[in-house]
């Protein structure tokens, strides 16, 4: 396979995460950056790529005027909401290997928490059309109205249980705590989750994750461009996006709960050459407790039906069966879009993560969720 | 900005393809859009067959009859139009024509099951827009 070990992780970066950043979204998006450049040993002139989140308001041409890029030769945009950052990664391999150009950078910055709320967004982006037209007007436009049904036939069919969703939230609360860059800190138990306000039943507040401020990157260099560099570069073993039968509208779905990494999943694994029991960590997307146990099943870990029982067994803690997202997630280090859970994978196959080390982690593999059910996912090692 | 003054209720906004099926409920009509070359029924609007490519289509009358595929109960507004509105529930129906529906549910929460068949009701919810809810089918 073309992509197979094509390009490495090469540099990863973040800015502080919090709930008023007190700076620009422009301004985050250049810090983080510029923080994944130099953890990789480059300078930002040696940029010659570049997938700007679409919709988080930054260009290409934001990055060539503040880092005076002389000789930009690939830029694109890979619009799959929380899918975005892995199918820009995958994007950024397969300009690498073709020869187009060697670093590619991918920024994700937002005020999420202190600047403007999403009602608006459902109105006027055409990947969300018809929610805005159809459903918006009955009063399912969140995210959390539009992904309740879902959960609610997942609990219906198959015996899932909100105390099943507590199980990721409180598992997360103990990464984040470990983390020492996550917003939320608080221990939680079970019984805090089942007491938090309801937000569109089955969701709770702590099955949902955070609004927050901040930025992350990673650098994308082809393999043999990565070498000499000044981390331990990580390679990708396997990578694939996938998108959702009617992917506009999760209620025009023939099969309500299913979803992108379906069909995604099988192909990252096919293409990296490993087993599920290689698999020493998972960031796994977790926009809601949920969908980190749709994803479970999508991913294979468990057939579908059986996620809940899975994240009850503990499987997801640290000392489980697949510790999973090590540094807090969504849920509670912060809502980066995901670009936070590629950080932490590749900072856990460097052996860097600190108190939250997976002992060993040789093989992981990161998710993207978004958009009403696209996916993606990446297989990475220590090349 | 006046405080005292809810936003409106977010209004659909017709394209081509769908502006008759706003207008069906208008007359209390439900009306799904139907291929007219292949017969297959589609739902939301949109220009193209997926069947069979074809671009021209007709209208079919729904029997306003489904059954419950799921349900959600909104708690938090999101919306400040929908703040006196919560808790509301949504539910999602598969119509015994074939397609799908997103609506408000009209009927006791605790009813609430899967297969629980459904009927469409028709509600005038602002000068001139009727949406379609759901209640129990009798």
């Amino acid at each position: 396979m073309a992509l197979h070990r094509s390009g490495v992780i090469s540099g990863i970066g973040e800015t502080r995460y919090s709930k008023v950043s007190g700076k620009s979204v422009l301004a985050l998006h250049l810090e983080a950056s510029l923080a994944a450049i130099t953890d990789a040993g480059l300078s930002p002139k040696d940029i010659d790529g570049l997938i700007p989140y679409a919709g988080l308001g930054t260009v290409a041409e934001d990055y060539i005027t503040n880092f005076g890029i002389e000789d930009l030769r690939f830029s694109a945009h890979t619009p799959l909401g929380g899918a975005s950052p892995i199918a820009a990664v995958q994007c950024a391999l397969a300009a690498v290997s073709s020869g187009i150009c060697r670093h590619v950078l991918i920024p994700l910055a937002r005020n999420g928490s202190s600047g403007g709320r999403i009602s608006a967004l459902m109105e006027e982006a055409p990947q969300f059309r018809a929610v805005g037209e159809f459903e918006l007007p009955v009063g399912a436009f969140a995210p959390a109205q539009l992904y309740a049904p879902m959960a609610r036939r997942h609990m219906e069919l198959y015996g899932t249980t909100s105390r099943h969703f507590a199980e990721v939230a409180v598992t997360t609360r103990q990464h984040a705590i470990l983390n020492g860059r996550a917003m939320m800190t608080k221990p939680m138990r079970i019984e805090d989750h089942q007491a938090s306000r309801m937000i569109a039943d089955p969701f709770r507040l702590f099955d949902c994750s955070l609004e927050s401020d901040g930025g992350a990157a990673v650098v994308v260099s082809r393999a043999d461009c990565a070498r000499d560099l000044r981390q331990p570069p990580v390679a990708v073993l396997g990578i694939a996006e996938g998108h959702p039968d009617s992917p506009s509208a999760i209620t025009q779905r023939a099969d309500l709960i299913h979803i992108g990494l379906d069909k995604a999943a099988p192909r990252a694994f096919a293409m990296a050459g490993v087993r599920h029991a290689d698999i020493d960590v998972a960031e796994i997307y977790d926009c809601f407790t949920y969908v980190v146990i749709r994803q479970l099943e999508a991913l294979g870990f468990c057939a579908r039906g059986e996620g809940g029982p899975f994240v009850a067994s503990g499987a997801l803690r640290l000392d489980g069966a697949l510790p999973t997202n090590t540094h807090g997630g969504l849920l509670s280090q912060a809502h980066i879009g995901g670009l936070n859970h590629i950080v932490e994978l590749v900072r856990q196959l460097r052996g860097e993560a600190g108190a939250a080390q997976v002992k060993d982690a040789k093989v992981g593999l990161v998710t993207g969720y978004g958009d009403m059910g696209d996916g993606s996912i990446a297989i990475m090692a220590r090349a | 900005m006046n405080m005292d003054t809810l936003p409106a209720r977010p209004q659909p906004h017709p394209s081509e393809e769908s502006r008759p099926y706003w207008d069906a409920l208008r007359e209390h009509r439900l009306v799904f859009q139907q291929c007219a070359a292949c017969g297959k029924l589609r739902h939301y609007p949109r220009p193209m067959c997926d069947a069979c490519y074809s671009m021209q289509f007709t209208w079919h009358e729904s029997s306003g009859r489904g059954s419950v595929q799921s349900w959600t109960i909104a708690h938090h507004p999101f919306h400040l139009a929908f703040k006196s509105l919560v808790p509301y529930a949504l539910v999602t129906v598969d119509m015994e024509d074939g397609v799908r529906m997103h609506a408000p549910w009209r009927g006791a929460v605790a009813t609430l099951t899967l297969g629980l068949p459904v009927r469409v009701v028709f509600e005038m919810v602002d000068d001139g827009l009727v949406l379609p809810a759901f209640s129990a089918a009798p």
